[in-house]
């Protein structure tokens, strides 16, 4: 009797199985799962409704989710600060920064994954590790000397520093999953090692390079500390932006909150459609141990 | 050779910035970065290790935000990647939301926050109203705020933790499951003696880079309680403290002495995680 018992189960599919698992985990998981979404959507949803609200319905507890919504707040944020040439600033240092990256990354990391050079790969580790703040103190001597902290040149030079690693590891565990032997067949066929990187690698990279990019792009998007010493007044990128809003005597809530929502949804927008890309680059070698 | 410029550029900007670093914690650097200053030897790190003052609270500090923001992340991650592991409907809809805080710029997060814990008119008080638990200072009290700004990195980072466990589960194989399962084990049991060993590896890579990121923390401690982390310093980490001597107070010898410290603390801990790793490997 057991033994049939037992071989039931063995064949039972996993379906059958998920379901056998019965209502009391499935509506634990469903209630879960409502209370993590909701968790890490909410706070956003009241920035956002926050941002449509005029600063007396802000400290108006009766108006917290029903309220005439303006667009005030935007107007501010867009005539009396220059965000259009802040979101200028960002975008350009975040692009020029991912594209000399990704030129100087991709071919590195291809030659570290195929002639496995392990002892580079520990500085671009070195790179992860450092703070940011030791990093800034040199580069603002270097910087200051030249007389060019305020141009773009030490805000791109800084933000390569963070995506040009970023990149150099993500294309390293992607590279490392191509196999080799398609290299070696365009080899026999008669093309050079550099012919075969070009012709056939670069071709199967498109994937890896679009998920190093994406990533590089938000995360020189979102730093804040570089661009806090070293931009300038016209230079300055959003986050830094939405930063001098605090600095005025009282708090404008609302702009602060139109501010944080200018520089916040580009970038959730390009999540949402590259959300495959960015999960696969943040866990890139995560789990090889 | 297709890896020199790279290597020449990352080498550069690391070895340069980390040597001037150590160069500069024996001299006496300060004001405008052009006046000269004098090689003064270690005496930067007798004044940094003998300051109970501001570097020693900023240690503590340190080390309290990045074991409490780690160890709920851990635990939390754990338990979310146990929850999107297998497949259900709408698990596109919520891997979609988890993401939405790992992409959020962390300055604007922190504004997001500082007006959900404003004391009189954010949204964290009139919760605790709803439920009839007195108003909390929140960020703006000094016993509060720390504890107040690891709940934000939680709400940032644990997705982080989710997406590499829930890399690492699905990378396993199910039979160790099925066959415990099997044997009798509840659900429990197969997670503590089966999956989570196995999914270890990817348990301590997590811990590696979360960890890193939180000690460095920067952006939301400076977003929302200024210069100095705050009039007490109650938020002030390392990194906060190193950055105020460096750009507020131009001490930059003795920021640079701080940041070395700070910097050799880093490798430690990852030396002694690694370690651990290689063990749990064997």
């Amino acid at each position: 009797m057991t033994s049939t018992a037992t071989s039931l189960i063995r064949t039972t599919s996993p379906v059958q199985r998920r379901r056998r698992r019965g209502l009391g985990y499935k509506s634990f998981r469903t209630i879960a799962l409502l209370v993590v979404a909701l968790s890490f959507l909410a706070p956003v949803v009241w920035m956002l409704l926050a941002s449509f609200k005029t600063n007396v319905d802000i400290y108006n507890s009766e108006a917290a989710f029903v309220f005439t919504p303006t667009l005030k707040n935007y107007d501010t944020v867009f005539q009396q600060a220059d965000y259009i040439q802040y979101i200028w600033n960002s975008f350009f240092v975040a692009a020029v920064a991912t594209a000399l990256s990704l030129v100087l990354a991709v071919p590195a990391a291809y030659s570290m994954s195929r002639f496995v050079m392990k002892k580079s790969a520990v500085l671009v580790l070195l790179a992860r590790v450092i703070p940011g703040v030791s990093l800034l103190v040199p580069w603002y001597f270097v910087f200051a000397n030249m007389r060019i902290v305020g141009t773009y040149t030490p805000l791109v030079l800084s933000h390569m520093f963070v995506s040009l690693p970023l990149i150099l590891y993500i294309m390293m565990s992607f590279f490392d999953s191509l196999p080799e032997e398609l290299e070696e067949q365009a080899q026999v066929d008669g093309l050079t090692p550099i012919g075969a990187f070009w012709r056939i690698t670069l071709p199967l990279s498109v994937p890896g390079i679009a998920t190093a990019s994406i990533l590089s792009f938000i995360f020189s998007w979102n730093n804040f500390m570089f661009a806090l010493v070293l931009s300038g007044a016209s230079t300055k990128t959003l986050p830094v932006a939405i930063f001098d809003f605090v600095g005025y005597a009282s708090i404008d809530w609302g702009g602060l909150m139109a501010a944080a929502v200018v520089v916040t949804i580009p970038i959730m927008i390009i999540a949402l459609f590259t959300q495959k890309y960015i999960v696969s680059g943040l866990t890139a070698g995560a789990t090889k141990g | 050779m297709l890896a020199a410029p790279a290597m020449a550029f990352v080498a550069l900007l690391i070895t340069f910035p980390l040597a001037w670093t150590l160069y500069l914690s024996l001299t006496d650097a300060s004001g405008s970065i052009r006046s000269s200053h004098d090689f003064i030897g270690l005496e930067n790190y007798a004044e940094i290790l003998t300051d109970t003052d501001r570097f020693w609270p900023a240690v503590a500090r340190t080390a309290i935000f990045t074991g409490g923001a780690m160890l709920v992340e851990m635990v939390l991650g754990m338990l979310i990647a146990l929850l999107l592991w297998r497949p259900f409907r709408g698990q596109g809809f919520v891997r979609v939301i988890i993401l939405l805080p790992l992409v959020a710029t962390p300055v604007a997060v922190g504004m997001m926050w500082r007006l959900i814990f404003e004391p009189s008119i954010g949204f964290a008080n009139q919760f605790l109203s709803w439920f009839g638990i007195p108003a909390q200072p929140w960020l703006a009290g000094e016993a509060t705020a720390l504890p107040t700004l690891i709940f934000v990195d939680i709400w940032q980072w644990t997705p982080m933790v989710v997406l590499i466990l829930l890399a690492g589960l699905t990378s396993l194989s199910d039979e160790p499951d099925e066959a415990a399962r099997v044997d009798g084990a509840n659900a429990w049991q197969r997670f503590w003696y089966v999956t989570f060993p196995l999914v270890m590896p990817t348990f301590i890579t997590a811990i590696l880079l979360r960890g890193i990121d939180a000690l460095k923390t920067f952006d939301i401690l400076y977003a929302t309680k200024g210069k100095g982390g705050g009039s007490f310093h109650e938020v002030e980490t390392l990194n906060v403290y190193a950055y105020g001597l460096s750009f507020d107070y131009q001490k930059y010898g003795e920021s640079s002495a701080v940041l070395i410290v700070f910097f050799m603390m880093i490798i430690g801990c990852i030396w002694i995680l690694t370690i651990r790793k290689k063990k749990s490997a064997l």
